[in-house]
This record gives structure tokens, C-alpha cells and sequence, in this order.
């Protein structure tokens, strides 16, 4: 088959039009990651770890979604541009619930 | 492009792809600004649901007894299987990437009416599980039940859980939970149907060979928004489902 017709393209930038083409190995090492990511967190629900219970479950959902971002959104793969953009983006968001939750945790609730 | 092409068509001497638009200078300044756009996007989905997230922290903190009682209200059997459905989606999501790179337009089609199916079925799930909160009167409202959290040996699930009988004040708020619950899941439905509506004129457009000839974007940054989708069930999951259910 006539796949490759690519000579138009200049030397070194030919990869990036496609994208960096993932293998499906890594895909479906990571589809396995995320049904053990899964199968772990419905099982920690079930313990009794008092206060570790929504942090267990928060680390796990945290791996889930990195490994998500980085393979499966090819992050790992793409331009620093988009690699800024996106941890810029999680900076921001993170900036916005710190001051969210620091303004609620340190109000005098009921008495003023 | 086509109305502009005879104004162009001078200046093309050299060679460009059909799909280049003719306000990029290379087809690598056009996957760069586009893929740059996508992401913004997703980071304005991101601040859109983060902001329901911090609602459901604060409240959650607030009326602990009260969101305690009502998330075991939810099915975990469901949620489970639907977490399992939209992870296999988007590991089919991704297949139909590499299907689209490697110009494989059969297996592009079949990885896309295969998300399709998996989409529609944890829309199914998802209407499952919320006829059940319907017939229990658990849709904040004129028609909020209380019974059971202030009964809970009347209810079976709370029942099963060992729910001790909420003080009425506090048995109030958990409509609170359920207003979240509806607002954060429904936000997330509502996305799962835009994406099937895309997914579905995809799968038309892939059966003409639309992107199975080099130009991979529209398909690549439907992923990015599928994955996106998934990611918020990833959280949504243990934060509404699993982490009151030892209690």
C-alpha cells in the first residue's frame, strides 16, 4: 500500500503533522492501569481508614487521570507549548480552590 | 477554502496539503495553534467543573452526617460498571487515534461506533440510576422525600448500610447532596451527549474517509475531549459513590 507519500514535508517536521503516533501497547498497558486504578478504589472504599479514606481515594483518581492526560491525551508526546498550557492550567486551578478553601476554613462561621 | 482559492491560487507555487487553511504559513503552525486552542478549551471545562467540585467539598465538610447517609443512597454495582464502560470508551477512543494516524479506515470506524456503543451504554446506566432516585422521591424538589434518612429501616439501602435515623435538620440537607449529585452528573451526561452527537457524524464522515488521509486533527482533539470526559468520571466516581461507604 501506498502509505508513505510524505516527501513534501521538510526533514525533522514530517512527525509532528500526525502527531507522535502512540503504540497501541502503551494503550493498552494503560487501559490495564486504569481498570486496576478502578478495581483498587472501589475496594479502599470498602476499609475503615477514617480520615485516609477521601485522600486514598483522591490518589488514586489523581494517577487515573495523570496517567489519562499523559498517554492517552499525549501529553507526554506533545510540544512544550502544550505541555505549559496544561500544567498552567492545573497551576490556576489549583491557585483558585487554595484561596476558595483558605477564605472558607478561616472565617468566623456564625459569628459575626 | 474554496471561495478563497481562485484570490490564493497565485501564490501557491509550492505545494500544500488540501487541508492546510491559508492563513497558516505551515501545516505545523496550524496543528500547533489548533492543538494550543483545544487545550484552552479543556482548561475552561476544567475551571467549569472545578467549580462544582469545591461546592461539593464545602458542603460535604459542612453537612457531613447528612452527605454520609445520602451517597449511600447510590448504587455502587452501577457506578462500578460505568466507570469500567467509559474507560473502555476511551481506550477505544484512543484506538480510533491510531487507527486515524496509521490511515486504517476500517478499524477507524469500528473504534468509533464502538465509543458510540459504550457511550450510549453509560447513558443507560446513568438513566437507571436516576429513575430509581425518582421513584424514591431523592430529585430535590417540591417532591424531596426525607424518609429515608429520618426511617432509614424503611429504605433498603439505607438499611443495608446501617444508617442510624438523622435528625430532621440535618435529613434536610441531604437534598443538598442530591442537587450536586444531579448538577455534577447531569453537567457530565450533558457532555457524553455532545459528545455521541459528534461521535455519530464522525462515524459518517470516517465511512467517506474523511480523516484517514493525513489530517487527523478533528478526530485527535475529539479524543481530547472524550478523555476529558472520562477524566471528570474518574473523579466523580470516588467523590459521590465510594469514599462515605465504610461508614
Amino acid at each position: 500500500m501506498s502509505e508513505h507519500h510524505e516527501s513534501h514535508a521538510p526533514e525533522g517536521h514530517d512527525d509532528a503533522l500526525e502527531g507522535h503516533i502512540v503504540s497501541p501497547v502503551v494503550y493498552i498497558i494503560i487501559f490495564i492501569a486504569l481498570l486496576i486504578g478502578t478495581a483498587a478504589t472501589i475496594g479502599a472504599s470498602y476499609l475503615d481508614l477514617h480520615e485516609w479514606n477521601p485522600i486514598i481515594a483522591i490518589a488514586i483518581a489523581v494517577t487515573k487521570a495523570t496517567l489519562v492526560v499523559l498517554f492517552f491525551m499525549h501529553v507526554k508526546y506533545s510540544p512544550k507549548l502544550t505541555k505549559l498550557t496544561v500544567g498552567a492550567g492545573l497551576f490556576t486551578f489549583l491557585v483558585l480552590i487554595f484561596m476558595t478553601l483558605s477564605d472558607y476554613i478561616s472565617r468566623a462561621w456564625g459569628r459575626w | 477554502m474554496s471561495d478563497s482559492s481562485t484570490l490564493v491560487q497565485a501564490d501557491h507555487a509550492h505545494e500544500h496539503p488540501p487541508y492546510q487553511r491559508h492563513h497558516f504559513e505551515t501545516m505545523q503552525q496550524q496543528v500547533d495553534a489548533t492543538g494550543f486552542a483545544m487545550w484552552l478549551f479543556l482548561l475552561t471545562e476544567i475551571m467549569f467543573f472545578g467549580g462544582m467540585f469545591t461546592a461539593y467539598l464545602i458542603y460535604r465538610n459542612w453537612y457531613y452526617p447528612a452527605f454520609v447517609a445520602a451517597s449511600h443512597q447510590l448504587n455502587i454495582f452501577w457506578g462500578s460498571l460505568n466507570t469500567l464502560i467509559l474507560i473502555s470508551s476511551s481506550f477505544t477512543m484512543a484506538m480510533g487515534v491510531w487507527s486515524a494516524q496509521m490511515r486504517k479506515q476500517g478499524t477507524l470506524v469500528l473504534c468509533l461506533v464502538l465509543t458510540f456503543i459504550l457511550g450510549l451504554g453509560f447513558l443507560g446506566i446513568k438513566t437507571i440510576e436516576y429513575k430509581e432516585k425518582f421513584e424514591k422521591h431523592h430529585v430535590p424538589g417540591a417532591h424531596y422525600s426525607l424518609n429515608s434518612f429520618l426511617n432509614p429501616d424503611s429504605d433498603k439501602e439505607a438499611k443495608d448500610a446501617g444508617d442510624k435515623p438523622l435528625p430532621l435538620d440535618m435529613a434536610r440537607h441531604t437534598e443538598i447532596y442530591f442537587s450536586l449529585y444531579f448538577a455534577m452528573t447531569g453537567m457530565h451526561a450533558l457532555h457524553m451527549i455532545i459528545g455521541i452527537c459528534l461521535l455519530g457524524y464522525m462515524i459518517f464522515r470516517a465511512r467517506q474517509g474523511a480523516y484517514t488521509t493525513g489530517h487527523v486533527s478533528f478526530v485527535e482533539y475529539f479524543g481530547l475531549y472524550w478523555h476529558f470526559v472520562d477524566i471528570v468520571w474518574i473523579f466523580l466516581f470516588p467523590l459521590l459513590y465510594l469514599i462515605s461507604r465504610h461508614q
